[in-house]
């Protein structure tokens, strides 16, 4: 829980803040026209960050970070011989690895996220505010008149997924790696790949069916 | 005591493992020998169950079917084998102290104060009193695999599995090895199962040897008996370097000049 929630929190901090400035800033250089209100550019923002940017874009940034830590962890886990020692020792070793791993991921990357998302509106409220393309009262009235609160539950449903994914996949790819150190480089790579292909496939899906 | 009988063993169409016999006895040294690829490390995870045999069997302790026990009994039968691996496993986010008191922490209901007694005996049986706070990056080869042995005897097994014990280690560190697992089969009476191809170990502790050629067994006696063997891989094997070649032609000149008495 430490090493996949506490641990990612300073990556989590550092995209979501830029994230929230570009967005803002991004959505404040289309919308030129005088008839829209600049309400608008927080609206956009808000929902854009909450539906797609903090449960996706950071969770595809953490897939690089905990994937590859979760796959080349158990990669070597395995080609030293330690996963056969517990297993020797009559532990059942998948259950022992992998279970606390999917439980954190599943848990904390929710948590993350909720992070992200505040963080991201803040820095797009404040850097609108300073870039002068929107007042921070614009931003917060806009982001709060077009406020829909299953936008909330849809980012957790996708983060909590998208968390199972992380670490399922991972923990496969590092579980059953076969050979030397080579091998545990190429199970990471793997298991972050197949990670962020999943995680863009249910982003969809989970958008299909639940919007 | 572990008896194979006819065990197979393949990887694809290359079989690994040809009928391979033989009964490990309690309290001795047995130690399975062979040139790199010839499945001793394959033969011993087989035994343990590491690795899934085509066919055969493994008896433990007479009455055991290793290969036709239900998943508890397995377990509860592994709580029995302690085994050190050829890079010694430790975990690597773990001290020493808690590599060691893993098995009791999982298996026991002792105190944490009569684990600590117990890792403490163990460690202090493998020579390593004060190496209790240290990771296993901070240890040398040799305290790795003593570090190893003592967490595999920690839950007094029955059964103890070496794979290659001496690799990587010098002369000297190999000999301490060799004499504690020597002097751990003694004092516990296991059974102990050891996978070598250094010579030394054959001669010190060798009490039943088996030796294995391309997946089959070609030689099983003593270490005594293996001076005199005449099978001729063995001897391509054992006597491979001058040290071990001129002992063997010191005692056939020996042997024929007592004839010739």
């Amino acid at each position: 829980m430490v090493e996949i929630g506490v641990g990612s929190v300073g990556i989590v901090v550092i995209v979501s803040v830029f994230l929230g400035a570009v967005v803002t800033v991004q959505t404040a250089y289309q919308l030129t026209t005088p008839l829209i209100s600049k309400s608008i550019i927080g609206s956009i923002a808000a929902n854009s960050i909450i539906l797609e940017l903090a449960p996706t874009v950071t969770v595809l940034i953490l897939a690089g970070k905990i994937g590859s830590n979760i796959a080349s962890e158990l990669g070597t886990m395995r080609i030293s011989e330690q996963i056969d020692a517990l297993e020797i020792m009559g532990v059942h070793s998948s259950a022992y690895l992998v279970l606390p791993k999917i439980l954190a991921s599943t848990l904390m990357i929710p948590l993350l996220v909720i992070i992200s998302a505040f963080l991201s509106i803040y820095a797009g409220m404040w850097v609108g505010e300073f870039t002068g393309a929107v007042t921070k009262e614009d931003f917060m009235t806009g982001a709060i008149q077009y406020w829909i609160p299953f936008m909330a539950n849809f980012a957790l449903i996708k983060a909590t997924t998208f968390g199972f994914i992380i670490s399922s996949v991972s923990s496969y790819y590092g579980y059953y790696t076969e050979g030397g150190a080579l091998e545990v480089g190429r199970s990471a790579t793997r298991a972050v790949v197949v990670c962020c292909v999943l995680i863009l496939l249910f982003d969809y899906i989970l958008a299909q069916l639940l919007l | 005591m572990i008896e194979v009988k006819n065990l197979n063993k393949s990887f694809g169409a290359k079989q690994i493992l040809k009928g391979i016999s033989a009964v490990f006895e309690p309290g001795k040294c047995n130690l399975i020998i062979g040139a790199s690829g010839s499945g001793k490390t394959v033969l011993m995870k087989s035994i343990v169950g590491l690795i899934p045999v085509n066919n055969g069997s493994i008896i433990y302790n007479h009455d055991t079917d290793f290969l036709n026990i239900d998943d508890a009994g397995r377990k509860e039968l592994r709580k029995q084998i302690g085994m050190l691996f050829q890079g010694s496993a430790l975990f690597d986010s773990l001290t020493v102290e808690k590599n060691v008191i893993f098995p009791l922490n999982m298996f026991t209901n002792m105190t944490f104060k009569e684990k600590m007694s117990r890792v403490n005996e163990c460690l202090e049986r493998v020579n390593l009193k004060e190496a209790n706070k240290l990771y296993p990056n901070e240890l040398s080869g040799g305290m790795k695999k003593r570090v190893g042995i003592a967490r595999a005897i920690v839950m007094n097994p029955k059964y103890l599995f070496c794979d290659e014990p001496n690799s990587g280690l010098d002369p000297q560190t190999s000999i301490v090895i060799d004499k504690l697992i020597k002097d751990i089969t003694d004092d516990y009476k296991i059974t102990t199962i050891v996978n070598t191809h250094d010579m030394n170990s054959v001669m010190e502790i060798g009490d039943y040897v088996l030796f294995l050629y391309k997946g089959e067994k070609f030689w099983e006696g003593s270490r005594n008996e293996i001076m005199n063997a005449t099978n001729q891989q063995l001897n391509d094997f054992i006597f491979a370097g001058r040290f071990f070649r001129e002992i063997k032609e010191q005692n056939t000149k020996r042997l024929s000049e007592e004839k010739n008495k």
